[in-house]
């Protein structure tokens, strides 16, 4: 058995602990030691975006950083997006806009825009465009993700 | 992924000594936008990591007039196009570190990585050989400095010798009335590799008519990138015209070698090389004008 490090980090505000091996990715210690299943592997190569989460505040691939490079830094998921009684306004766009299908490209859409309106809260529609450039869908189409960002900007 | 060791050294000679006595089987992380993909696809076979971005020095991101810009080699792309001073001074190397991926992967990837893997391909090297970069390198022997243009090698291979790594690149600053331009050639939007690309620097006279002088670099024509030594050097003193940048785009495609592979074939990417050393050239020079 490969040695295991002892992290410890802040995860959707919460101190959390745990314990990886150095070749475990962020999304892979996220989903399988902590059960939180909301970032997905869609690629597992930096390409689709559905592994998207915050770190430190800066939008990431879940993929491409190890767990071990976590220590002390502060991780947001989907999972800390909602307050405990409502939907976050992203959300909720995403459901009046019908900004969903299969809901696999979700998460990391939805990880996506909060980085970005937490950055640039009015982005213009080609400013979304590009920043969302990174995470793909294959079956919603993205005029209706595009919409359904420019609405919760619009919301907030 | 394969089993292997990370080490997240402190300082520069902790990381030293760990790549000196490790050798081959140790690689630096940086933001490991190439490292964790190679090693997870056993493109590379890594024992040890050698996570770097908790030393001061590879960290330092410091511009002036006087000393030009000092980039430490694990500074990410976000913060080099997010700093005014540099998108004023350096305009090639932000068009290239806006390029890179999609937002999440500039959160992460820094130009020095872009350097050290490498890739014919890679989008910040032309940009850094038309700007004069020196690469500032820490081994086992103390602290050296080499020319950006003879930092690669060949495809993924560079003259960073066992225990050596890369701890900022410095580039002095242009001259007045000097711009600079980078750009690629991708099928698509965003998000793709260069199937060509092409920088270029120019200083103008004051009076802005005749070019002082000018370098011209290509991404992905070549097993390295490639500094265009004659096309840069006949433009030197000429009057800015269209046949003096023809003149210098048919040399810059006299150097080109490429291959063909799925992005295109070695026809269509030497007549890029033509196409795109034009826009870079005429794309620098409307930035002087423009300034
Ligand atoms: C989805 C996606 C899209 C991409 N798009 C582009 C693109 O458009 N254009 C482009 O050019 N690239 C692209 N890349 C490749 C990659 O993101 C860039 O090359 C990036 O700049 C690498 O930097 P890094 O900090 O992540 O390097 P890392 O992955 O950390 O390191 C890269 C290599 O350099 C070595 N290294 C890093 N720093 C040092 C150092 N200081 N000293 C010695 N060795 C060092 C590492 O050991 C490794 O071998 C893309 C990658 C992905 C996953
Ligand atoms: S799973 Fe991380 S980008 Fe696709
Ligand atoms: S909703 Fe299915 S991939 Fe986007």
């Amino acid at each position: 058995m490969a040695r295991k490090t002892h992290v410890q980090t802040q995860i959707n505000g919460d101190s959390v602990e745990f314990l990886c091996e150095a070749r475990q990715s962020l999304l892979e210690v996220l989903r399988d030691e902590l059960q939180l299943t909301g970032a997905k592997e869609g690629c597992n190569n930096g390409n689709c975006g559905a592994c998207s989460v915050i770190l430190d505040g800066r939008l990431v691939n879940s993929c491409l950083v190890l767990g071990v490079e976590t220590g002390g830094k502060v991780v947001e998921t989907v999972e800390g997006l909602a307050a405990p009684d409502r939907l976050h306004p992203i959300q909720d766009a995403f459901l009046e806009n019908a900004a969903l299908q299969c809901g696999i490209c979700t998460p990391g859409f939805l990880m996506s825009a909060k980085a970005l309106l937490d950055n640039n809260p009015n982005p213009t529609e080609p400013e979304v465009r590009y920043w969302l450039a990174g995470n793909l869908c294959r079956c919603t189409g993205y005029d209706k993700i595009v919409r359904a960002v420019l609405d919760a900007a619009a919301a907030m | 992924m394969q089993a292997f060791e990370y080490v997240a050294a402190q300082t520069v000679p902790e990381a030293v000594a760990v790549l000196k006595e490790k050798g081959q089987q140790a690689r630096v992380l940086a933001g490991g936008t190439d490292l964790i993909v190679q090693v997870r696809e056993a493109k590379r076979d890594v024992d040890w990591m050698v996570d770097i971005k908790a030393i001061p020095e590879v960290n330092v991101l410091t511009h002036d007039s006087q000393n030009g810009l000092r980039l430490g080699a694990a500074v990410p792309c976000y913060q080099i196009y997010g700093t005014e001073s540099i998108c004023e001074s350096f305009p090639a190397l932000v068009d290239a570190t806006k390029i890179i991926g999609g937002t999440a992967i500039q959160g992460r990837a820094c130009v020095g990585g872009n350097l050290c893997n490498a890739s014919p391909a890679a989008d910040c090297i032309p940009p850094l050989i038309v700007l004069n970069a020196i690469c500032v390198i820490a081994g086992p022997g103390g602290e050296k400095e080499l020319p950006v243009g003879a930092f690669c090698t060949g495809p993924g291979q560079t003259a960073l010798e066992r225990g050596e790594m890369l701890v900022a690149l410095k580039i002095p600053q242009p001259s007045s009335h000097s711009s600079s331009y980078y750009l690629r050639f991708i099928p698509r939007n965003e998000m793709d590799i260069a199937v060509v690309g092409a920088g270029a620097a120019v200083t103008l006279d004051a009076a802005q008519e005749t070019i002082v002088s000018a370098r011209i670099a290509l991404a992905a024509v070549a097993p390295t990138p490639l500094f265009a030594e004659e096309a840069s050097a006949l433009l030197a003193g000429r009057e800015i015209s269209d046949a003096a940048i023809d003149e210098a785009a048919a040399a810059a495609q006299a150097i080109a070698r490429p291959i063909s592979d799925m992005r295109g074939t070695a026809e269509q990417r030497t007549h890029l090389v033509g196409v795109l050393t034009r826009r870079a050239l005429k794309g620098a020079i409307q930035r002087v004008l423009d300034a």
